[in-house]
This record gives C-alpha cells, structure tokens and sequence, in this order.
C-alpha cells in the first residue's frame, strides 16, 4: 500500500490552525494533506515541519470541528498544485483553487508548483516599457514599467480600489495591441470591495481576460498564505507560457501578512517586530519577485500589490518590508483625501525605481525626467512654505515664496486631482506639468536644461508680443 | 580526495534547518549533501550523534530518512582566471551556467563549476624553475580581461622551491603548471586554488590606509571620504537610494577590481548591473567596466541560508585579488538581509534571542566581515601591497538608525553615510544627510588630496561643513520668524549654504556627465562657490542687496558647473571665476 492511501486517525494535537500528526512515515516537508472531519468534511492543510514519525500541519480551512479522536489525514505525496490551461481566463476561484463560479472545473493542461521557482537574475529582462495608466501623479512623477512590481501604500477608508480598478481599466503601452491579462488576487477583503472589481471589469469587457483568486473577509485566514502563490503561478503560466502581459493585483497584503503572524504565533516562534515573524522578508519577497520579465520570452508580470497600512504608519513592518522589495511605492494620504482630490496621492514620498529606464525620447518625452524632478522639487519647496505660513503667516513671505505656495495648490488641484474615469495621456500631463511651471520665476527651473524650457515652456505674454 | 565521510538520515525539517542523525565524527561547518537531489548545506551546529544542517537550497519535498553525506571539506570557492565578468549565486554556482542546465527559472541540486574547465588561458611564467617561493609569490600572468592581468600566485600556505615551470602557453585551469618542492613533498600547482570562505587569507601586515578611493562622488570624496582598504556603512530606509549609491561607486570607484554582492535584494537590480556594466566605461582605461567586475547574486527570493554565503564567497573572492597586488572594492547590500538571514535561522535553532531577536553573535559576525578589509602588505618575498575596501548597505526598519544592525555596523566602521528620508522625497540626491554622516579618514588622506590636487582641500571642505552647520541652526528661526527677518549677513549665509547644498552636494547618477566627477573638478566647484560666498559677504555689508546678488550671471552659472563636461571645466571655471570678480565689483559701485 503506498502511503497515499494511507489515512491517519493519529491526530495528537490542534492549537489554532495548526494540527500534530503522528505516527506518520515517509511524509515530505511542504507536502499536502487532505483532512477529514468526524462530520465528513474535506480540509486540506500543508506539513510546515516534519520529523521522523511526526508533521506538524497548518490547516487552510481552519481547525473548527477537528478533534483528536475520529479526525484522519491522508498525505498525498505532492506540494501543493494548480492546474493551469488557457481555459483558466475568465474564471474565477476560491481560496483553495476551486472555481467558484458555476461552471465545470479546469482541465489542466499542466500542474504547477505554486510555490514557483525564483527566476536566474541571468535570466531576466530589465523592464522598459512604459505602462500608461492614466493617472499624472503614476505615468509623470512615478512611471510604471513592464515588468515592474509597484505597491499601493493605502490607508483604511481611502480609495485604492478605485485606483486600482481605474488602472486595470486604463493600462496600456503606447503605439502596440498585445495579448493581456488580468490577474486578480483578494485576500480578506469584503464581498463589497470584491465586488466593484467584478463591476468594473464586466462593465469594461475585461472580465474573460481576467483569472480571479477570492478570499473575502468571512474566509477562513489561512488560505490568504497559499491564495497568492496560486495567483502568481496562473500568471507565470500566461506570461511565460502564453506570452501575455499580465497585471496581477494583489489586495489586500496586510491581510496576508496577519495570516502569516498568526501561524507564526501558533508555532511559538521567537517573534520579530510588532510580532510579525522574522522571515517575513524573505515571505514577502517569494511574492513580490515573481514579477519581472525573461530574456526572449515576450510576456511579461508587472504587479501591483495593495496594502494598508495600519495607522497610516509607513514605518510599519508590513509597508516598510514591501517598501524595501518593491521597485518604489505609490503612497496615499488621507489629508488630501479629504481636501476632496482624488486619486490622493502624497507625491513626495512616492518613488519609481525603474522609471529612468522607462522614459524619455523614443519613450515618452525628451523633457520627461527634467519636467518630473523640478516639479518634485518645486512641490516640496511649496509644502515646507506651508508650514512656515502657518506660523509666521503669508505677508512675511517674499514674492517668490508666494508663487511657490501657490503652485503647490495649483498642482494639487490641477495635476494629483482627476476624475476617475479620466485618462490623461502622457503628453496632457507633461503639458499640465509646464502650465504649473511656467507660473514660478524662470530663474528657479534650475532642474530643467536650457533646451527644454526653450522647446516647451509656455510663452508668457510679452515673450508672445 | 580521501577523506572520510560519514553518512546520516534526515529526523526533521523546518525550512532550510534540517537535522540528521548518525553524523557522529563530522565537523563543525564541513558541507553536506542532502537527500537524493544532493542538496548543498552546511553543518552549523553537533549535538552527539545529531547535525543541525543549514540547506543552501530549498528543502521542499525532502524526507525524513533521506540520506545527508558530509564532504569532510569546509565551504570553499574556486579561484583562478575567469572569475571577472562572471555572476555567480551565494555559493559560487555560475548563473550562466544554471540557465543552460535548467532554463530561465532556478530548479534545485544543480552542480555547476565555479570556473570554467575547459576555456584554455594564456599563461606566461614569470618565476623560473630553482626560484624561492613563499604563499603569494608570482608564478606566472594570464591576461584575464582587456583591464586585468590575472597574477598566478602561489597558495598562501605553500612555500618551497620550483622544480618545475611550464612554457608560455595555452593552459585550462587544471592543468598543472608548476611543481614546487616543500618541506612535505613535492606539490603540484594549477592556475585554480580553493580556499574556505570562512577563513580570512594571512597577510603579512595590516597597514594603515593613506590613499583615498575616488569615487567620482563629491559628497563622499570631498566631504567623507573613504580610504583605499577602509570601511563604510550606508545605512538608509527605502528609497532613500542605497542601491544607486553602491551601483555609483561600483562603476566609478578607482579599485582596480570590484566585487558586488546583491544580498538579499531585487533580481532586477542585478539585471540592471549586468546590463549596465558591460556598456559603461571605465574612466581610466576606456574599456568596458564589466571586464573587472564579479557579481554575487543571492536575490531575496534565493535561499536564505545562502545570504551569509553570499558574503563571505564575495569578500574571499576579494582577498585573493588582493594577494595579486590589486586595490580591490566589495559592495555589499545589503548587509541587513544577512541578518535577517541569521535571526532566521537561529530561530529556527531555538536559541536565546538577543535585541529585536537577533542572534547575540550578531555583533562578532559584523566585526568579523568589515574585519577582513583593510590595506595590507602581502605574504611572499617581494615586498608588495594591496587593499580590500568594503561599502556595506543597512536597510533598517523604518529607517530608525537604532535598531542593532546599523548600531553594530556602526561600531565596526570608520565611515557613516546617513541617508536621509526627507532628502530623498525632495529628491536631494544622494541624500548622504551631511550634518549626521562622518568619515574618520580625514587626517589620513589629507596629505594626497594636498599634494595631489590643491593645497587647500581640508580648509574648504571644513569651511563649507561649518556653513552647512550654521544654516541648519538659523533654519531653525527662520521657522519662527520668516526668512525676511533675518538681517542681510544671514540672509547671505543662508544662500551661500543653499549653493553648497544644491550646485555641489546634489548629484546626479542619471546626467552623462555628472555621474562622475573627477577630483580636481570637485576641488574647482567648491572653491569657486565658497569664493562666491565671501565676495556675497564681503557685498552685503557694503549694502548690496541681495536680490541682485542672486540675479547674477555668475550666481546662475555656478549651479549649471557640475555638467560642464570634465574635459573643458577647467578653461570654463576660469571664465566663471573672472565673471564672479568682475559682477561683483560693479555690484558694489553700482549700490555706492
């Protein structure tokens, strides 16, 4: 008898979600379990350490109703799978990967590994090509690339979602039609949220290319620590299998990261920061590095994962670990949320590390990265002028200083601030970008060179006369 | 060879931390292989029968009862031609080479040779049959790359007489090229030695540093600077540009050989190396930068046991270019993943947490690492030097410099680099904080900036540091009262800080030009802007106003120096410079 068919009744222990097997032979770390309940009910789980005649397993479904008696686990010899095949576009799926949608399930044409393997850095791409979103605080300040994993550092009650959706909605690559697809991640978030998503992307068409991977907040937490990697393998296979460009959006990580403290917790792990566990890192970056591109293959993941960050603290170890994996951050900020501008971008601490090498002539525009770092610079300028008008208030201040306050307004209200469905070109936001610009004194557009603010700096007035 | 190895069975397994039995008679950190895949590891703890295994490779799938045979060897890399120009994962597996054996993605027990064995080399002797040799004398030279001249050298262990020396010729790094008569047999040398990485190469002395390493970098060149053979930290929270920085002084540095280790971090950072690199020149030699380089990947989603690896494979690496003669630089980052890596798996170990969890021989590791820097005079009988210079990335969490990595980095080092948040959101780059940041150097490498470059260097540079001092109290009372309340001096002092921060200490990694300025450039640029600085003075108190100070041409030209292209600055600064006296006179007699 192999020991696939081997059910064992010797179930020990249950402490939160996880579960003590003994007894057992021949059971590989990782491998996958299938649990029966007294009642009947299939759960399935993952051995997370293993001994000569003993597994501990984290149980996805929860361990309400195990006991200790008549509970049995079966070791079925694998990891944990996904059956992957092009039919798998436009369905979608519950936690642990069955479709939740009415109709027959996939047939395969492979099963993956959802763990993955990490891609040879020898072997990557590095990505290029620029990803219009729409949105001028994105494509001018903070330029999304093929390839490139970009996170939404949110806050409780702001609108990522919609961002999100909206980017979904807009995304594109200038001058080309190519195969895309999105994939969509939800972990713990609510049926509410998860369902504007579905809206959108009916009311757009997008839906059948579009796999979905749900965990809403009434599911069982464990399944949000293998619902990601089941998302990323779909994608790895439309990327590189299928040649598409594929968006994964990933919602809500700080969810995921709960997950991952509580198995650590019932693990009686030494603890790291605020509890979450020291190899959260490392965790996190088995996700996120999943985006990228490879040499001579034409698809490509670019990843845009979501999270909120508890207090709107950025220093948190969930937002500050992803801070330090991802290539550069999207940050929200619940001031301008209430000043009324949407999307609430908090530019100044926003950051895209691979836009360099997705800009400029033949890219997007010749004046692109000088337009960019002198209205980062001028904003800040205006931000700090702002607290010292609070104090001193504004008839202290010099003439130039007035102008600089008043751009920071302008560019609050006419650049960060859009309307949701509107998709501005690149071209539209360079040129709102030189509006704004053409108001400060020409002697302080020191991070524009000479030849740019010839070519493309508004002519005042008398300049025109 | 035969040595003796013992054979165990795997009892448990937590992540990359196995336990085997049977492993009586196995020595602490001998390799291991692993299961039926032949996984690699490393024996980090005995306990009787029992070995705790780190497993360099990801244990998914393993058995308990699996079988784990120890190599009776410690963990070593391979070292002869062919190491420039190539990448390699934590333990010195060549990623080229794993793409043609399991394609794009990395699968697990792959065995790669660190070194090719088949690509012949051009070997010429230089020693002839009947010489002394002692560990790290010259045998012969293969020409590595088009910048680098590979020194065959005797192990550091191995001294005696040559018997034998093969003819200039085609050699692999196999083939046996001398023979040499020691006191315990004759031995026979190849171009190829090992060496444990665990184990620092002996050097004859450690020697105090002198030399300063340009960088091409004005705020670490002129303001702290780094010596040849010294020690950095450059600790920042994210994007506060670690990474631009270490990839800044990789390209531009002037060691002769650059080792770069990406622990623990992005796979598209090396990608953008192994892009980049091969296209860039080297200033010196006009040759691709490539040609000197050798990359250690070990990305955040590689095995975590193999970040500690990946650092002490990349720092060996550097010893033995060092033992050629070679100034040799080693960029890590970031040292805190390595860490991460050893709260990991001490956790997994069951040990005693120290601070923030961290294992308690966190700070002796540190120390040990930054230890194995330093310039030195090497073994053998010539009288020689060389140098290992380390820059080590910290990522803290949060960016709060307390936390024990950075604190114990700190302790080891002699250079700080403190980047700063909020200058990186105003994208003040690189946001090298000036009023935190310190180098200890100083005194010692003054004496080659005096001969080399300008009589004057230390008294510019500590003349425009105590601007910046001053400007950062009187920003305090500009908060309170308005900038306009300050009398016309501070007003002027204020600006002059101001020039020091935006036309010199702002740099650009991006502009074709001012990635790299050359020593003498940054000595010109600060003179003239503190030159500037007087005259404002010395015009202010004679009732100049300053708005028309700051309408200037010269006062506009000065922000535009740092991309005047480095050939012409020198006739272009001197027109600067006359236009300075020149506006300024007439200033001062237009406001009589």
């Amino acid at each position: 008898m192999s020991h696939k068919d081997i059910e064992y009744t010797t179930v020990t222990e249950v402490a939160g979600p996880l579960m003590i097997v003994e007894g057992i032979k021949d059971v590989a770390y990782n491998e996958v379990v299938k649990i029966r309940t007294s009642t009947g009910e299939e759960r399935t789980g993952q051995v997370l350490e293993v001994f000569t005649d003993k597994a501990i397993v984290q149980v996805f479904e929860g361990t309400k109703g195990l006991d200790t008696e008549k509970t049995s686990a079966r070791f079925i010899g694998e990891t944990m799978k996904l059956g992957v095949s092009k039919d798998i576009l436009g369905r979608v799926f519950d936690g642990t990967g069955n479709p939740i949608d009415n109709a027959p399930p996939v047939i395969p044409e492979d099963r993956r590994d959802i763990n993955g393997n990490p891609i040879n850095p020898y072997a990557r791409e590095y990505p290029r090509e620029f990803i219009q979103t729409g949105f001028s605080t994105i494509d001018g300040l903070n330029t999304l690339v093929r390839g490139q994993k970009l996170p939404i550092f949110s806050g409780a009650g702001l609108p990522h979602n919609e961002m999100a959706a909206q980017i979904a909605r807009q995304a594109k690559v200038l001058g080309k039609e190519e195969k895309f697809a999105v994939v969509f991640c939800a972990m713990g978030i609510t049926a509410e949220a998860a369902n504007l998503f579905v809206r959108d992307f009916e009311n757009t068409g997008a839906l059948e290319r579009t796999v979905m991977f749900l965990n809403l907040a009434d599911d069982p937490t464990i399944e949000r620590i293998i619902l990601p990697r089941m998302a990323l393998t779909c994608a790895e296979y439309l990327a590189f299998d299928l040649n598409m460009h594929v968006l994964v959006i990933l919602t809500d990580l700080t969810n995921y990261a709960e997950a991952l403290r509580e198995i650590a917790a019932a693990r009686e792990e030494v603890p790291g920061r605020r509890g979450y566990p020291g190899y959260m890192y490392t965790d996190l970056a088995m996700l996120y590095e999943r985006a990228g591109r490879i040499k001579g293959k034409k698809g490509s993941i670019t990843q845009i994962p979501m999270l909120t960050m508890p207090d709107d603290d950025i220093t948190h170890p969930i937002p500050d670990l992803t801070g330090y994996i991802t290539e550069g951050q999207i940050v929200l900020e619940r001031g301008l949320h209430k000043k009324g501008i949407y999307p609430p971008v908090a530019v100044l601490p926003c950051l895209s590390r691979l836009m360099d090498s997705g800009i400029g002539e033949g890219r997007t525009r010749d004046d692109h990265a000088d337009v960019s770092n002198q209205l980062y610079a001028a904003y800040a300028e205006g931000c700090d002028l702002r607290d010292l008008v609070a104090i001193v208030g504004e008839d202290a201040l010099s003439d130039r200083d007035r102008k600089f306050l008043k751009f920071a307004d302008e560019f609050e209200q006419r650049f960060i601030k859009q309307g949701s469905h509107e998709d501005r070109t690149i071209v539209q936001t360079l040129t709102i970008g030189w509006e704004l610009l053409s108001d400060l004194p020409r002697a302080d557009l020191k991070k524009i060179d000479e030849k740019y603010i010839k070519k493309y700096l508004p002519k005042t007035k008398e300049e025109k006369e | 060879m035969a040595k003796k190895t013992q054979e165990g069975r795997i009892v448990r397994i937590s992540g990359p931390v196995i336990e085997a039995d049977g492993m009586r008679g196995a020595k602490m950190y001998d390799v291991v292989r692993v299961g039926e895949e032949n996984l690699i590891g490393e024996i980090i703890r005995l306990n009787k029968d029992n070995a705790i295994i780190q497993v360099y490779e990801d244990t998914v799938g393993l058995k308990p009862g699996e079988k784990v045979v120890t190599t009776g060897m410690p963990l070593s890399v391979e070292l002869g031609p062919g190491l420039l120009t190539n990448i390699y994962d934590g333990i010195q597996r060549p990623l080229p080479a794993i793409m043609d054996k399991t394609g794009d993605f990395i699968s697990r027990g792959v065995e790669a040779y660190a070194i090719d064995r088949k690509k012949k080399w051009h070997f010429k002797p230089t020693a002839k049959a009947g010489d002394k040799v002692e560990g790290c004398d010259v045998l012969g030279e293969v020409k590595e790359t088009s910048i680098i001249t590979h020194r065959i050298i005797v192990p550091p262990d191995i001294s005696g007489k040559i018997l034998k020396i093969e003819k200039e010729g085609e050699y692999t790094v196999e083939n046996d090229i001398a023979i040499i008569s020691t006191d315990d047999g004759d031995i026979k040398l190849q171009m190829m030695q090992r060496w444990p990485v665990r184990k620092p190469r002996p050097v004859a002395k450690k020697l105090d540093p002198t030399l300063p390493l340009i960088t091409g970098q004005r705020v670490v060149d002129t303001f702290f600077p780094v010596a040849k053979g010294g020690t950095a930290a450059i600790p920042g929270g994210f994007g506060t540009g670690k990474t631009v920085m270490l990839h800044q002084l990789a390209k531009w540095s002037d060691a002769q050989v650059v080792i770069y280790v990406g622990c623990g971090e992005r796979g598209n950072e090396m990608t953008d190396v192994l892009r980049e690199f091969p296209e860039l020149e080297d200033p010196k030699s006009g040759e691709p930068l490539m040609n000197r380089t050798v990359l250690i990947a070990n990305t955040s989603n590689m095995p975590v046991a193999a970040r500690d690896a990946s650092v002490y494979t990349a720092i060996t690496i550097a010893e033995y270019y060092r033992d050629m003669g070679y100034d040799v630089a080693l960029m890590a980052d970031s040292t805190s993943r390595l860490a991460e890596a050893m709260r990991e798996i001490s956790g997994r170990l069951e040990e005693m947490p120290g601070e923030e969890g961290y294992p308690a021989y966190l700070a002796s590791r540190l120390a040990e690492f930054y230890e194995r820097a330093g310039r030195v005079k090497l073994l053998g009988s010539k009288d020689k030097e060389g140098s290992v210079s380390v820059v080590g990335a910290v990522s803290p969490p949060g960016g709060d410099f307390s936390e024990p990595v950075a604190q114990n980095t700190l302790r080891i080092v002699k250079v700080f680099w403190a980047l700063d948040v909020d200058l990186a959101d105003r994208r003040h780059f690189p946001s090298i904080n000036w009023l935190k940041s310190y180098s200890l150097y100083l005194d010692e490498i003054q004496t080659w900036w005096k001969k080399e470059i300008g009589e004057e260097w230390l008294k510019l540079r500590n003349k425009a540091m105590a601007l910046l001092q001053k400007e950062s109290e009187l920003q305090e009372i500009v908060k309170l009262v308005g900038p306009d309340a300050l009398p016309p001096k501070e007003r002027g002092l204020l600006e002059s800080a101001r020039m020091i921060r935006e036309d010199f200490l702002q740099q650009s990694a991006f502009h074709e030009v001012d990635t790299f300025c050359p020593g003498k450039k940054q000595y010109e640029m600060l003179r003239l802007i503190l030159k500037f600085s007087d005259q404002l003075q010395d015009a202010v108190s004679k009732n100049v106003h300053m708005d028309d100070i700051i309408k200037m041409k010269a006062h506009e030209n000065l922000a535009r120096m740092k991309t005047v292209p480095n050939k012409q600055f020198e006739k272009k600064f001197q027109e600067i410079e006359k236009e300075i006296d020149k506006e300024f006179i007439s200033l001062i007699k237009g406001g009589k």
